[in-house]
């Protein structure tokens, strides 16, 4: 502090130009590299964590006596919705109920016997297919297996 | 390269008066003496303000208020987040860092007598924001929703309800209830992002424009010395060279900072219960401590009058007298000057000894 180091800063002798110039690139990458590892745990913080799915376990999606034919019904498949379909047959069908469009959740529509997206009149067939409107891709459709008065879910195992 | 340079700044010395700021910042020194030292810790409290300031705003990233949901999301941000614990444990760490060293300012702004005129107004501000920092620690104390932050919330907000008339209105006001509730986390959690950060920025404004202002205080002693012997006076330009000694000092109060967080993370405790009974041995955080130990040595009656009320209006009095200091030194019609140093110095001891005695008792 009792340095008047404000006062020292006359231009150094030549010969001590790139012994400066040494230490002044020490100093810098050392408060760069300082900086770096600062700022490297808050934008890792910044990224949220993947919270754990549950798409690869069966879910128990509905209780056969809850869905008559030609209904159907929104469940929760980890941490996103899915839609299971009885068919006017008594089939199931179930997929993913996030709208490959713009991620609305879609609904079944018993009148059409389709699946529809309000948000942008996007349409599906039972299996998940793209037929009308702006949905891009397929929804994914999932495996159901019926056990006793269970239906479960599961994802497509690939083969 | 540089015509670019100059045609921005030129742009810009049109419309925003940079070359005023520039001045005044040359303008202002910093003068160096055996006490140039106790400069320092004004800056340092406001760079862990602005740790909390950064690291609050990440945490308000993960965390939900409610009474459901706090602690879960506070124990995902040290568990799942990645360097959760590191940000969180920086903010606890710095927040009893911060509140350590406002209390270390004040002192030093005491004993070299910095508070006399013209700066009344410097000490008003500053004490005020002391206040608003232990409602920060206060407040933000509940938000983890564990254990300890529930009954300390539960016996802080008792304490001002023994105050006649007024007392009963103040502790609804803050549980936003009669009990601790969900309800009074959302008020906590208000007040802690919301009201006192607005309130701070205004009276921190206030603070360093003041300083800026009229520089920095030289105590009276060297004062009178360089006024005896002119030679004597040194000082060195604000801006760069004691900004530069300061940014160093905040660099490595930054390490420190991350190595205390690293080595001594902050833990969460157990999620809260109200319908548990309080845990033994529990305790305020320290700088609450003093005053927490005054009202439990305190007898139920003292001569007549509410022991803990006492203890109350007692604890009200030093914040009038702290707040009022810079008035009550005078030499006429009674020189209280010689009182004030000693006075704070008794002071400074009770707090140590009653933290201690805190600290340690069960």
């Amino acid at each position: 502090m009792h340095s008047a180091s404000g006062t020292s800063t006359a231009a150094p002798e030549p010969r001590n130009a790139p012994r400066r110039q040494f230490v002044n690139i020490l100093l810098g990458t050392g408060l760069v590299a300082s900086a770096a590892s600062f700022l490297y745990p808050i934008l890792r913080y910044l990224v949220p964590p993947k919270l754990p799915d549950l798409g690869g376990d069966a879910v128990l999606a509905a209780k056969t006596s809850e869905l008559k034919p030609n209904t159907a019904k929104t469940f929760r498949f980890g941490s996103r919705p899915g839609l299971l379909v009885e068919t006017v047959s008594g089939e199931y069908h179930a997929m993913s109920a996030t709208c490959t469009h713009l991620g609305c959740t879609v609904q079944y529509r018993p009148d059409l016997r389709e699946i529809w997206c309000a948000c942008h009149n996007g349409i599906y067939d039972l299996n998940g297919r793209n037929i009308s409107g702006p949905p891009p891709r397929p929804l994914e459709a999932f495996e159901v297996q019926v056990r006793g008065d269970d239906i479960f879910v599961r994802r497509k195992q690939e083969a | 390269m540089s015509s670019m340079t100059n045609s921005v700044r030129h742009w810009l010395e049109e419309r925003f008066p940079l070359d005023d700021i520039k001045t005044l910042m040359e303008k202002k020194k910093v003068p160096v003496h055996r006490y140039s030292y106790w400069y320092f810790l004004g800056g340092m409290t406001l760079f862990l303000f602005g740790v909390q300031v950064l690291t609050g705003a990440l945490l308000l990233l993960y965390y939900r208020p409610g009474a459901d949901e706090a602690f879960e999301s506070v124990q995902f941000i040290m568990t799942q987040v990645h360097f959760g614990w590191l940000i969180r444990s920086v903010h606890s760490w710095s927040a009893n860092l911060l509140i350590f060293m406002a209390f270390a300012h004040l002192f030093s702004v005491l004993f070299l007598r910095s508070y006399r005129k013209p700066r009344e107004l410097t000490w008003l501000s500053g004490i005020l924001l002391l206040f608003l920092m232990l409602g920060f620690g206060f407040s933000g104390y509940l938000l983890p929703w564990n254990t300890l932050s529930y009954f300390a919330t539960k016996v802080g907000t008792e304490i001002p309800a023994q105050i006649p008339i007024i007392g009963r209105p103040t502790l609804l006001f803050l549980r936003g209830g009669e009990d601790i509730t969900g309800s009074t986390l959302t008020r906590m959690f208000g007040f802690h992002v919301a009201i006192l950060p607005a309130i701070a920025t205004l009276l921190i404004g206030l603070h360093l424009a003041l300083i800026q202002w009229f520089g920095m205080s030289v105590p009276p002693a060297l004062e009178a010395e360089w006024r005896a012997f002119p030679p004597e006076k040194r000082e060195v330009r604000f801006f760069p060279n004691f900004v530069l000694r300061e940014l160093m000092a905040w660099y490595v109060a930054l390490g420190m900072l991350g190595a205390l967080a690293a080595l001594f993370p902050w833990g969460l405790g157990v999620k809260a219960d109200p319908f548990a009974s309080a845990p033994a041995g529990i305790k305020p955080e320290w700088y609450f401590l003093f005053m927490f130990q005054t009202l439990k040595l305190i007898p139920a009656k003292v001569v007549g009058m509410d022991g803990e009320m006492l203890g109350i209006l007692a604890f009200g009095l030093v914040g009038a007298v702290a707040l009022l200091l810079p008035f009550l030194d005078r030499e006429k019609p009674f020189n209280t000057r010689r009182w004030i140093s000693g006075l704070a110095c008794v002071f400074l001891g009770y707090m140590a000894v009653m933290t201690i005695y805190g600290w340690v008792a069960k």
